[in-house]
C-alpha cells in the first residue's frame, strides 16, 4: 500500500472542471514530482491532497485512511503539510512567528525542529526577528518550506519552490529537498523548473489540462523527446 | 539629487519634532482637556476634586464602552468588518439583563446576598444570550459572504442593526424605560480626596477589570491570539497550519457577545434606565474607543474605551452635554487623519 493513493479526482473551482480525473501514488520514502505547464492543475492537485480545495468525486487515501473530505485544519494532523503556492507567509508577523504557526497544532516541543530548520536555512536565522513581508521572496520561500518542515510532516507537499530564485538559489533548495527527503520525510514536488524536479526526484507524472498524461521513472521522463521538447527546454 | 543631504541636515530638527508628534501627539491631544479643566480647578477652588469626580465617573462609564469596544475590536481584527450591529447587540444585553430582574426576582426589596447571587445568575444568563446572538449572527449572516466584496457583509451588518433595534422597539417601546435601581448606584461608599466613590462607579470597574482579564487569559491560553492573527493575515495559509477557520471566528464573536452583554447588565445597572436606541449612541463611541486604542488590539480597545468615558464625561459636565458627541467625533476624525494606528495599533503596514 503506498503513503498515499490518489485515486481518480475530480476537483471543480465553480463550475470549472480543474482536475478531470488524476490519479497518482506517493510510496513512503519517496520523492515524486508533478510537471506541466501553466494552468494543468498541479496546484489545484496539491489543494486537493491537503483539503484546501476538496475533490467533488474520487478518492485520497493516506496511510490508508480516506481524507477526501477532511478539512485542512485536520490533514496537516494527519502528516500532510504544505508549503502552497505564492508562499503565503503571514505578511506582518517575523520570520520566527511564522516558524511557530507551523507547529501551531504541536502539543511537543519543537525547538529542535527550529534548529532544524535554521540548519537547512541558515538566512532564515539571521532574519529571525524580521516581518516575512519584509523579506525578499527567495527568503520567504525558504521560509514557507521550513513552516511547513515545523508541523514535522510524513509527507511534504512542495508547490514550485523554485519559483522567481535566482539559479543559484534554486540549487541550494534542491540540495536542500534532497536533504529533508534524506532525513525522512516524503515528498510530493510541484514543479515548472523540470530540471531540478526529475533529478530530484525518483518518479514523475506530467499533467496536461486536469489529467495525467504520462507518468514513469524521473530518469526516463528525462529522456522522453516530448517531455524534453515541452518541459525541459530541449528540442 | 545633489542637494538631498543638505536638505536632511537642515531638517533633521523638525524631522524629530515630526516624529515625536506622531507618536505623542495623540496623547498630547488627548491631555488637553484633563489639563486645561485641571488648571481652571486650581484657579477656581484650589484643588482637582471637581476633575477627580469627572474622571471617576468617567472611567465608570468607560468601563463599560471597553467592553463593547473589545467586541469591536477582535471583530475588525479577524475579518476587517466593522460590525455595526454589535452596539445592539449590547442594547439587547440591557434588555434581557432587565427581563430576567423580572425573572429571578430581582427587586429594591431583595437583600445584598440574594441581589448578589441574583445578578450573577442575570450576568451569566445575559453572557449566554448576547455570546449566542453574536455568533448567530455571524453563522448566517457574515459567513456565507465570507468570499464576497468587503462591502457586502457591512450591508447585512446595518441590517443586523435595524433588526435588532427594532426588536428593540417592539419589547420595551420607543421612550427610555426605568429599570429598577438595584443596587442603589449613586449612592457614595466612600469619598477620596473629597471625590465621592458610588456603589455603581465600584460595580462598573470590579465588573470589568476581571472580565476583561478573563477574556485576555483565556485568548492567550486557548492560543486563539495566535489562530486569529493567522486568520486575519492568511486564512487559507491558517488552514494550512491546522487551525479552525469557522470556529476561530465564531469565537471571536462569542467573546465580542459575551462582553457586550456583560456592557448591558452594567449599564442597566449603572443608567437605570434602558432604550431600544442605546446601541446606536454606545456602538459609535465604543468604535471610536476602539479606533482610539488602535483597532485590532484588545487591551487598546480597553484603553480607548476609559480614556474615551472620561472625555465623555469631562464635556457634559463641563462644555455641554449637546457637544459630546460633537467633542468625542471629532477625535475619532483627528485620530483617522494623523494616526491610523491609534495608542497601541501596529504601526502601519509594511510597503508592499
Ligand atoms: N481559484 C480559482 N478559480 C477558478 N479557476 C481556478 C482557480 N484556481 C485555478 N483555477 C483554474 O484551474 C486550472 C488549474 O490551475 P492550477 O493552479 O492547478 O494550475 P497549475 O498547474 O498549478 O499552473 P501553474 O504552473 O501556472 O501554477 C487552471 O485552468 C486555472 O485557471
Ligand atoms: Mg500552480
Amino acid at each position: 500500500m503506498a503513503m498515499l493513493e490518489v485515486s481518480d479526482i475530480h476537483t471543480f473551482y465553480g463550475n470549472i472542471e480543474a482536475l478531470k480525473g488524476i490519479s497518482l501514488e506517493v510510496e513512503e520514502g519517496e520523492v515524486v514530482t508533478l510537471i506541466g505547464s501553466n494552468g494543468a492543475g498541479k496546484s489545484t492537485t496539491l489543494r486537493s491532497i491537503s483539503g484546501l480545495s476538496p475533490p467533488r468525486e474520487g478518492s485520497i487515501r493516506f496511510k490508508g485512511q480516506e481524507i477526501g473530505e477532511t478539512p485542512p485544519q485536520d490533514i496537516v494532523r494527519l502528516g500532510i503539510s504544505q508549503s502552497p503556492e505564492g508562499r503565503k507567509c503571514f505578511q506582518r508577523m517575523t520570520v520566527r512567528e511564522n516558524l511557530d504557526l507551523g507547529a501551531y497544532m504541536r502539543k511537543d516541543d519543537y525547538e529542535n525542529d527550529m534548529t532544524r530548520v535554521f540548519d537547512l536555512f541558515p538566512r532564515l536565522k539571521e532574519r529571525e526577528k524580521q516581518k516575512a513581508g519584509t523579506m525578499s521572496g527567495g527568503e520567504q520561500q525558504m521560509l514557507a518550506i521550513g513552516r511547513a518542515l515545523m508541523a514535522q510532516p510524513e509527507l511534504l507537499l512542495l508547490d514550485e519552490p523554485s519559483m522567481g530564485l535566482a539559479p543559484i538559489l534554486v540549487e541550494r533548495i534542491y540540495e536542500t529537498v534532497a536533504e529533508i527527503n534524506k532525513q525522512g520525510t516524503t515528498i510530493l514536488l510541484v514543479e515548472q523548473n523540470a530540471n531540478y524536479a526529475l533529478e530530484v526526484s525518483s518518479r514523475g507524472y506530467v499533467l496536461e489540462t486536469g489529467a495525467v498524461a504520462l507518468t514513469d521513472a524521473s530518469s526516463k521522463l528525462r529522456e522522453n523527446p516530448d517531455v524534453q521538447a515541452a518541459y525541459l527546454g530541449g528540442g | 539629487m545633489e542637494a538631498a543631504p543638505v536638505n536632511v541636515t537642515k531638517s533633521a530638527p523638525l524631522a524629530a519634532v515630526g516624529s515625536f508628534l506622531g507618536k505623542y501627539g495623540l496623547i498630547l491631544v488627548l491631555l488637553v482637556m484633563p489639563v486645561a479643566f485641571g488648571i481652571d480647578d486650581l484657579r477656581t477652588d484650589g484643588n482637582l476634586t471637581a476633575l477627580g469626580q469627572n474622571l471617576v465617573a468617567g472611567l465608570s462609564n468607560g468601563a463599560i464602552w471597553a467592553l463593547v469596544a473589545v467586541g469591536y475590536t477582535l471583530v475588525y481584527g479577524i475579518i476587517e468588518l466593522i460590525n455595526f450591529a454589535h452596539g445592539d447587540v449590547f442594547m439587547i444585553g440591557s434588555f434581557v439583563a432587565f427581563g430576567l430582574y423580572g425573572v429571578f426576582g430581582l427587586t429594591v426589596a431583595t437583600g445584598a446576598l440574594g441581589l448578589a447571587v441574583g445578578l450573577f445568575a442575570v450576568l451569566l444568563v445575559t453572557m449566554f444570550a448576547t455570546g449566542s446572538l453574536n455568533v448567530l449572527i455571524e453563522r448566517v449572516g457574515y459567513r456565507p459572504l465570507r468570499g464576497a466584496p468587503k462591502l457586502a457583509p457591512l450591508i447585512t451588518a446595518v441590517g443586523f442593526s435595524f433588526l435588532l433595534q427594532n426588536v428593540g422597539l417592539l419589547w420595551l417601546g420607543g421612550s427610555q424605560a426605568g429599570v429598577p435601581n438595584l443596587i442603589d448606584q449613586a449612592k457614595v461608599v466612600f469619598t477620596v480626596a473629597g471625590v465621592d466613590i458610588t456603589r455603581g462607579d465600584i460595580l462598573a470597574l470590579a465588573a470589568t477589570a476581571p472580565l476583561v482579564y478573563l477574556a485576555t487569559t483565556f485568548i492567550r491560553k486557548s492560543r486563539l491570539d495566535k489562530a486569529m492573527r493567522a486568520t486575519a493575515q492568511d486564512p487559507e495559509a491558517a488552514r494550512l497550519m491546522g487551525i479552525n477557520v469557522d470556529t476561530t471566528i465564531s469565537l471571536t464573536f462569542l467573546l465580542g457577545g459575551v462582553l457586550a452583554g456583560a456592557a448591558g447588565l452594567i449599564y442597566a445597572l449603572y443608567q437605570t434606565t434602558v432604550w431600544f436606541f442605546q446601541g446606536f449612541t454606545a456602538g459609535l463611541i465604543a468604535f471610536t474607543a476602539a479606533v482610539m486604542g488602535g483597532i485590532g488590539n484588545l487591551k487598546g480597545a480597553v484603553l480607548g474605551g476609559l480614556i474615551i468615558g472620561c472625555i465623555q464625561q469631562i464635556s457634559d459636565n463641563r462644555v455641554g452635554q449637546e457637544w459630546t458627541p460633537v467633542i468625542v467625533f471629532a477625535y475619532l476624525i483627528l485620530i483617522m487623519v494623523f494616526k491610523p494606528s491609534g495608542l497601541l495599533g501596529e504601526e502601519t503596514r509594511e510597503a508592499g
